[in-house]
């Protein structure tokens, strides 16, 4: 078993990804998906008189604020339970305030992309492509543009 | 009490994502620069898996453990699926998080993401705020 304190291959990790989403449909009867929960989180955070254009259906996305807890307490347990060794997820550059500043810019383009795009790798890439739709393939490609035609530019211009 | 589930599931998702470390950075940066296929495979054979057990699912008209019809919707297409979807592409490469490892980065002791999440936030806030002059 211990596999499992190390990196998990993609054989194991994809197909687990793929077997979550009819699971996930089965048990709560809920679509995978994440991005919402960042709405639902501002409607949390901000006084909603404050923000009238939040008239979309928001409470539908109630249940992605405790999905996305569980996301981090699940992250927690594999960092600190299930590896044999400390793993970094983020580079060094970004452990300072100019990192920091980098980390917010491409948030906000994260946050924006994804709620114009309505929905994320999970939302689209993954639960969209697994009932075929079209419009997930066609965001799915966009988002794959977006992240080569970013890393070719850095890559010949920084 | 009925939201611990999202919890539980919300867990089981959170370690299969940081234990095959699609959350980090560096492995993003590889898929970008075509260094290795772990990426690509990972969200290739999720789709394969998902797919067959998603028609599965639809052909022996399986109900939800609560006995309701299933809820399998797709969404309208509209241009903001590409345009949005390139700007989101761009804050990937970016971060190196898309919005489901902003939650485990944090989760995994990664403290810096906590800036790619207030900026999601803000940039979320932002979509909305400007929705009605964009493109859709």
């Amino acid at each position: 078993m211990h596999w499992i304190f190390e990196p998990w291959n993609w054989y194991i990790a994809g197909p687990l990804i793929g077997f979550f989403v009819p699971t996930l449909l089965i048990v709560t009867n809920k679509m995978l998906g994440i991005s919402s929960s960042f709405e639902h989180l501002c409607m949390i955070l901000l006084p909603k008189e404050k923000h009238p254009m939040f008239n979309f259906n928001w409470k539908d996305s109630g249940w992605k604020v405790y999905f996305s807890g569980g996301i981090m307490i699940g992250a927690y347990v594999a960092a600190t339970f299930l590896s044999s060794s400390k793993v970094h997820f983020l580079p060094e550059q970004y452990y300072s305030w100019s990192g920091y500043a980098t980390l917010f810019a491409g948030g906000i383009l994260v946050g924006f992309g994804t709620r114009y795009a309505n929905g994320c790798t999970s939302g689209h890439a993954i639960f969209g492509l697994s009932i075929l739709q079209s419009s997930s393939l066609k965001a799915t490609v966009s988002f794959f543009i977006g992240g080569l035609l970013y890393t070719f530019i850095a890559h010949y211009i920084f | 009490m009925k939201n611990l589930i999202y919890v539980v599931f919300g867990m089981i998702f959170g370690i299969i994502l940081t234990k095959s470390e699609v959350v980090s950075w560096f492995r993003i940066q590889n898929m970008f620069h075509f260094v290795e296929p772990h990426m690509y495979l990972i969200i290739g054979s999720a789709v394969v898996v998902g797919a067959v057990s998603m028609q599965m699912v639809r052909r022996m008209k399986l109900k939800s453990i609560d006995g309701e019809e299933l809820v399998i919707k797709g969404k309208p297409f509209h241009k903001g699926f590409i345009i949005g979807g390139i700007i989101f592409g761009i804050g990937w490469a970016i971060t190196g998080a898309c919005p489901g490892p902003i939650f485990a980065q944090i989760g995994a002791g990664e403290y810096p993401a906590l800036f790619t999440l207030a900026g999601a936030l803000a940039g979320a806030f932002l979509y909305h705020s400007t929705k009605s002059k964009l493109p859709h």
